[in-house]
């Protein structure tokens, strides 16, 4: 009898799934091209288009680039993850994943260990890009720094415990990505991703106010933009405690709605 | 020692009875088939007894543990048992033996993933993405799956649909073996000459109800059933039913003077008792 060995500990098994979910990602050259290109290819386009300067020291581009990775959040967390789970039901991987004795916990982790190692390799890529090929300045302020880790380490939570419970909406696999992509399409406008945000009718803007990608963006602006331009912002400041707060705020509402609306199988 | 016990088995979907009542007692070792058209209540039955879904009445023990439970306890339970499901395509973008190796990693005391290769087959593709696989390779690596955590009680779930007679053939012996290391396994299948080959104790289920639990060789009274003689008279084809058969043939040579023309002496199959069975409802 095994009964009494004891078994592997969520974390390891959370860990391993980890490891395993990123190697399975890299493999799909789809969503590697999707989740690393992409967001460089709308810098490129945007870039290129608009040569404007936005304030002194700020182009355009300096602006877009803490925009993208600010939906670089919601599209490795939320839009990857309200994808791919449905299919995986539909698949049926994650009810053989049931009949293990591994924990769901263990799954979830796995996810974030994938949303944030993706989320890391496309922010250097982009950075990257953007420093040679656009200007892109980085801060050099170290307070910037840490705001800018806590973005992403909050932002990628949120944003996968709001994927993993948003994947309970679609109802088939094939029809999740019509479901979600306009979602967070929708999203990305009315945040302040693609257009300067204060720039948007009022309405849009209050509308964004509900939702995380608006504070993302906004804290990234903080981020990447100098602290002169925080007057431009609706509030005429960076609200960085309000962003903090309103993530985590979002970060419990997304793990409680998970675990409240995860299915294993569709029936 | 009793690995199954069920009884009173109930469990309905909106106003339809999917399983009506069903009382089952499997042994420890035993191999033991369900049989029934779709629709019949296998599934449902089965997934209860898996955990999956929740009967509405009936009390069920499945190693001793009720699988409706959830909690550190439904892990240690699960951790015993081994589930083959009658269908997963996953992307596949992981190699045979990268899968194996993982899923290890879920139990207390797993087999060695290189003598599980082995037992399915797979030896030639373990490091073959599983994308590349056949369907036939891939129902085996499925099965590698199911016994990868060395499962006291194995629930296969139509394991050999769309293989070939030959990989049918494998996995029959590899279901032998896992007999032999004392493994005890619930089998459904759609192929009577499967539950024939394997099983110790077959079950008809219809319309959510058991109609008769026996032997492969004494289900529906097969084994005392009447034989049937044909033979070929005047270019049509001629046939009595008998309980002595060798009686008849002696008649038939005696009749005849050389060969008897197409002479055959059949016994009723498992299908056609199976069929006969569930075609009286």
């Amino acid at each position: 009898m095994s009964e009494k060995k004891s078994l592997p500990t969520t974390i390891a098994l959370g860990v391993a799934r980890g490891g395993l979910e990123i190697r399975q990602f890299m493999r799909q050259r789809e969503s590697v091209v999707f989740t690393l290109a992409f967001p460089i290819i709308l810098l490129a386009i945007f870039g290129s288009v608009f040569k404007t300067t936005l304030a002194e020291g700020v182009t355009f581009s300096q602006y877009f680039v803490a925009g993208m990775i600010a939906s670089g959040l919601v599209n490795t967390g939320f839009q990857q993850l309200a994808i791919i789970i449905p299919m995986e039901r539909e698949f049926g991987s994650l009810k053989r994943l049931r009949g293990t004795p591994m924990h769901v916990a263990s799954y979830f982790i796995g996810k974030s260990i994938l949303v944030f190692a993706s989320m890391a390799l496309q922010v250097l890529l982009l950075l990257g890009a953007g420093m040679i090929f656009f200007g892109v300045q980085l801060p050099t302020d170290p307070y910037k720094w840490l705001t800018f880790t806590w973005l992403i380490i909050l932002g990628s939570a949120a944003s996968t415990a709001l994927g993993i419970a948003f994947a309970a909406v679609p109802k088939s696999g094939r029809g999740a990505s019509a479901v979600v992509s306009p979602v967070v399409i929708v999203l990305q406008f009315f945040s302040g991703v693609f257009f300067v945000f204060t720039d948007l009718p009022g309405w849009m803007q209050q509308v964004a106010t509900i939702f995380p990608l608006k504070w993302m963006t906004q804290g990234m602006r903080s981020v990447f933009l100098p602290d002169s331009f925080a007057a431009r912002e609706v509030a005429g400041t960076w609200e960085t405690q309000r962003t903090f707060l309103i993530l985590l705020a979002w970060l419990i509402a997304g793990i409680f709605l998970a675990i409240r609306t995860f299915k294993w199988s569709r029936d | 020692m009793n690995v199954i016990e069920v009884q009173g088995l109930r469990k309905s979907y909106a106003d339809t009875k999917a399983v009506d009542g069903i009382d089952l007692t499997i042994a420890q070792g035993e191999i033991f088939a369900l049989l029934g058209p779709n629709g019949a209540g296998k599934t449902t039955t089965v997934e209860i007894l898996e955990g999956f879904r929740k009967a509405d009445s009936g009390t069920i023990s499945v190693l001793g543990f009720d699988p409706s439970k959830r909690g550190v306890q439904s892990r240690v339970w699960r951790n015993r048992i081994g589930i083959v499901l009658q269908s997963t395509a996953d992307a596949g973008d992981l190699t045979v033996e990268e899968k194996l190796s993982h899923f290890a990693k879920y139990y207390s005391a797993a087999r060695d993933v290189d003598e599980v290769i082995n037992s399915v087959g797979l030896d030639e593709k373990r490091g073959a993405l599983i994308r590349t696989l056949s369907g036939g390779q891939r129902r085996r690596l499925d099965v590698g799956l199911g016994i990868i955590g060395s499962p006291e009680l194995l629930f296969l779930d139509e394991p050999t649909t769309g293989f070939d007679p030959e990989a049918r053939r494998a996995f029959w012996s590899l279901i032998e073996s896992l007999r032999k290391g004392g493994t005890t396994i619930l089998l459904t299948t759609h192929y009577l000459d499967e539950a024939e080959a394997l099983a110790d104790r077959v079950a008809v289920i219809t319309h959510g109800k058991i109609l008769e639990v026996s032997t492969p060789m004494q289900l529906g009274g097969r084994a005392t059933a009447k034989a049937r003689v044909q033979w070929k008279a005047d270019g049509v084809i001629q046939e009595e039913m008998t309980d002595n058969p060798t009686e008849v043939v002696r008649r038939l040579a005696a009749q005849f003077p050389g060969e008897v023309p197409e002479l055959q002496v059949l016994r009723p199959s498992l299908e056609d008792i199976y069929l006969s069975m569930i075609g009286e409802k």
